[in-house]
């Protein structure tokens, strides 16, 4: 069962630049990459233990979106929320969807 | 314990206890000279303002050093060396490193005041005090050394003359054809060059007033000076008994053993295999072998390599190998002033030698190949400058250093070197004069060290090749960039990369449009990320210089918005702990009291620090606080490879610490010397000396170039160091390239800086008076208002400091 919240306009998140959404005690970091899709991780980097993926550079490895952290580089696959440089390593990755002109994604 | 004493300490004694590192017994040097041992190569570059220090090498530890001592008897039987003062030293090894001494002809006035030799540090002083007062100089020879030392006349701004009893200039390296071009390119600097002339005699009753020749003519000069070879200084070993040569020199074997068998003998003072070597190759080779044998090793020195290539006042002089052969095969360009010739066996399928002036490219490719089957058609080859041939192992590609093929491919497989800089560190190669830089890269790229120049999976170019392409297509965004040169949407490594290039290259604010996206964190808030996710502000100070009004309004802001504030190491104030919600109201109190961005978060100028020079300081000779603060208020927001640090410091004393700076600036007496590539941090390198005694204006306008030429050739996060030391060429191509126009790039860098500095305004500002840009900085998109909750701070020392984040 997802429930979906409402968190911006599409038009609020730049192409290939990140945001971070406040869900009750949840922080989620929403990407818009190049071809008007959008993804939905964790915002906190599990290497620093920082909230701050939401922040880094948003580009592909081998056509797969990725963020790359902005404190030590690691880059996470924006679909499987899988570390491409220690695929041990996870973050969460969350439902999100366009609704009306409107972001909506699900942390249930 | 053994007692080695060493007699003399000039490069190849430093060479000798340097390879006598891990000796278990005791080292004495005795050395005539005041100083320790110092690179008599780059003699040429005190006089262009290296400072002794800068010439000097390391003296190991554990060495016992006696300067300023000349050693007057040895006594073979007590086994004892004496000095002038009466000192006496016990020996069980002794070495003889007494080098050699210019040979002076017998002519009549040899000895008057004016006349001089070119050899140490304080020949060099009397020359530079000589030509204060001095319109003309006379070199007699015109050797390798002549040219340096008419090279150093020029330098002081003396007329210069160079006699040479040859019929051409530097006999040894080159044939009359290399000799008449080598000729016109020395004419072209304005030095006059008497060919085929002796010397009658000295002219002048108590000074020098000039030279005359054999037939007559008086050449008017207020100095000369003799560079007419070199005599061994055997005159120690003579007078103990040791064997000498028909024509001096001491002799030994190829274990660098005289006659006496505790006593050695290295350098230019030795006799081996009947020859004097005044190379600084062969020498090091001899002292390496000594070091060796004292050790009980069993090596020996078995002739050397007498190639040499170099720059002499400007031209590429290159000899290698034999000079002359049964066939030879010779381009000749007397327009484009440059000459070379191959020399071959009479079956033409064995390289003998060759020479080389104005162009030095075949020496590179060929020189290994000396007395091996061709590796081409002759006339192909002396065209081989971008050629790759597969060097045979036992081909010596470090002639000064003697490193073979072989050594370097070895060192490359086992320690897994992927540049010439590990190179350099594990085999010594390339590390003296550099010349064979150049095939030590081709080594690693036959190698099969992936040395790939792509920037990243998505662009196969390098950083530069990138650079130029936005120049030439005038490209301005990175999508048309990627899809039209690169594949996929990029990453952390390209973004930034192409970022910095169009910020270069446009003067556009980093946070306009798509480039927004490209920025990495710290540029995209415009402050410095910090490990819980807050921020730090470094507003810009330029040259450390700041009003007390300035310094409260710092002092208030951070206390207003609870930062934790610290001095940093660039001479201004660091503010930590800003969310980026608070950033632009931090930057607005800021800009409102006339703080601009001090770029501390970006690839970029960063500071300016000085000292407060010739205003305050009562040793100061220059104002060098004036000059940083313009220095930085010219370069700053200008996007570069890495981050770019300066200094100026106001005398020589160097309180600023500019020489581990990326471009450094030390104030004389007479204007400023300007040096560059120097870097402190993880590798601490002292920068060199680029020009000296220069002028505001020029200094500027070298800064310019430097900057830029930088800027456009280094590769991504490649310090101006790194850069240099990855450099074809090194400091003299670079020095070629900014200051000579060699390149003829200088007018277009010129015009690139002056667009930086026409075009610059602060992103801070900018980003104040723009809503849409304004608009990042929230932590949360769904409650614009609400602090990050996950950041939080204790007290520390009456300051805050971040709660450890949970990983």
């Amino acid at each position: 069962m997802s429930e979906w919240t409402s968190v911006c306009g599409y038009a609020d998140l730049l192409p290939e630049r990140g945001a971070c959404a406040l869900l009750g005690s949840e922080q989620v970091a929403l990407f818009r990459t190049f071809d008007g899709r959008l993804y939905a991780t964790g915002n906190r980097d599990p290497y620093s233990g920082a909230y701050v993926l939401s922040r880094g550079i948003v580009g592909t490895r081998n056509g797969e979106p990725t963020v790359a952290s902005p404190m030590h580089k690691q880059v996470f696959s924006l679909v499987t929320g899988a570390c491409l440089d220690d695929p041990a390593t996870f973050i969460p990755i969350f439902p999100i969807r366009v609704s009306s002109g409107m972001v909506e994604v699900s942390v249930l | 314990m053994t007692r080695v004493v060493v007699v003399g300490h000039g490069p190849s004694a430093h060479r000798l206890v340097e390879s006598l590192r891990g000796f278990a017994g005791s080292i004495t040097i005795v050395g005539e000279e005041p100083r320790p041992a110092y690179d008599r190569v780059a003699l040429t570059s005190y006089l262009a303002g290296k400072t002794a220090e800068d010439l000097t090498y390391p003296v190991p530890e554990g060495v016992t050093l006696r300067l300023g001592s000349r050693v007057t008897g040895i006594d073979r039987a007590a086994r004892t060396v004496i000095t002038a003062d009466g000192e006496i030293s016990e020996y069980d090894v002794l070495v003889l490193a007494t080098g050699s001494a210019p040979f002076v002809p017998p002519v009549p006035g040899k000895d008057l005041a004016g006349c001089f030799v070119y050899r140490t540090i304080e020949d060099l002083d009397a020359i530079r005090a000589a030509a204060a007062t001095a319109t003309a100089g006379i070199v007699v020879g015109g050797g390798l050394l002549g040219l340096e030392a008419a090279d150093a006349l020029r330098g002081l701004g003396l007329e210069t003359h160079v006699v040479e009893m040859s019929p051409w200039l530097m006999p040894r390296q080159v044939d009359e054809g290399g000799g008449a071009v080598l000729r016109d390119h020395v004419e072209r600097l304005g030095l006059t060059v008497h060919a085929g002339a002796g010397v009658k005699e000295i002219a002048g009753p108590d000074r020098v007033t000039g030279l005359v020749k054999p037939d007559g003519e008086v050449i008017p000069a207020q100095i000369v000076v003799f560079s007419a070879g070199i005599r061994p200084r055997d005159e120690l070993a003579r007078a103990s008994g040791l064997a000498v040569g028909e024509r001096g020199g001491i002799v030994v074997d190829e274990g660098m053993r005289t006659s006496d068998p505790s006593i050695y003998a290295i350098g230019e003072c030795a006799l081996v295999g009947g020859q004097i070597y005044g190379l600084v190759g062969p020498c090091f080779t001899m002292a390496e072998v000594a070091a060796d044998r004292i050790m009980g090793g069993t090596s020996g020195f078995s002739g050397a390599d007498l190639s040499t290539k170099l720059k002499l006042l400007g031209v590429a002089v290159a000899q290698f190998g034999q000079m002359s052969g049964a066939l030879d095969v010779t381009y000749m360009d007397p327009v484009g002033g440059v000459y070379k010739k191959l020399f071959v066996s009479d079956d033409a399928r064995t390289l003998l030698g060759g020479i080389c002036v104005g162009d030095a490219g075949p020496y590179d490719t060929l020189r290994p190949y000396v007395g091996k089957p061709l590796p081409g058609l002759p006339s192909d080859l002396l065209f081989t400058g971008g050629v790759t041939l597969d060097l045979p192992d036992d081909a010596q590609v470090c002639s000064c250093n003697n490193v073979t093929a072989g050594t370097v491919r070895g060192a490359v497989l086992d320690k897994a070197l992927t540049d010439v800089p590990g190179i350099k560190a594990c085999t010594r190669a390339g590390s003296t004069c550099g010349s064979c830089v150049p095939l030590l890269k081709q080594i690693l790229v036959k190698s099969g060290v992936p040395v790939s120049k792509a920037l990243c999976e998505h662009f196969t170019q390098s950083r530069a090749e990138l650079f130029e392409i936005v120049q030439v297509r005038a490209i301005t965004t990175f999508t048309q960039l990627i899809e039209e040169h690169g594949s996929g949407r990029g990453c952390d490594i390209c973004k930034p990369a192409v970022a910095s290039i169009l910020a270069s290259l446009h003067n556009t604010h980093v946070l306009d449009g798509e480039q927004a996206a490209l920025q990495d964190t710290n540029d995209h808030f415009l402050a410095n990320i910090q490990k819980n996710g807050t921020y730090s502000v470094v507003p810009r100070i330029p040259g450390g210089e700041i009003t007390p009004d300035k310094l409260i309004v710092i002092g208030e802001v951070a206390r207003d918005f609870g930062l934790y504030t610290k001095i940093t190491g660039g001479q201004r104030i660091d503010l930590f702990g800003a969310r980026v919600e608070q950033l632009p109201q931090i930057w607005r109190r800021l800009v409102d009291a006339g703080f601009e961005s001090g770029h501390a978060y970006g690839k970029a100028l960063r500071t300016v620090k000085s000292c407060v020079g010739s205003t305050w300081c009562r040793y100061g000779v220059q104002d060098s606080a004036a000059l940083a603060i313009m220095l930085e208020t010219r370069y700053r927001g200008l996007r570069s490879p890495h981050k770019l640090k300066s200094a100026v410091s106001g005398c020589a004393r160097e309180c600023a610490e500019a020489r581990s700076k990326d471009f450094g600036v030390i104030a004389t007496e007479n204007g400023w010397n300007l040096y560059v590539c120097g870097n402190g941090g993880f590798k601490p390198r002292h920068a060199d000396l680029l020009v000296s005694d220069v002028d505001t204006d020029t200094l500027i306008r070298t800064i310019d170039r430097f900057l830029m030429f930088y800027i456009r050739t280094a590769d991504r996060l490649q310090r101006t160091s790194a850069w240099l030391e990855a450099m074809d060429g090194g400091l003299d191509h670079l020095r070629d390239v900014i200051v000579h126009d060699s390149l003829g790039l200088c007018a277009d860098l010129d015009a690139q800086i002056e667009r930086h500095v026409a075009g610059y305004f602060d992103e801070w500002r900018a980003t104040l008076d723009d809503p849409d840009k304004l608009r990042r900085f929230t932590s949360f998109v769904n409650a614009p208002g609400v602090p990050d909750p996950s950041i939080s701070f204790v007290t520390e020392r009456d300051q805050i400091r971040p709660v450890g984040v949970s990983s």
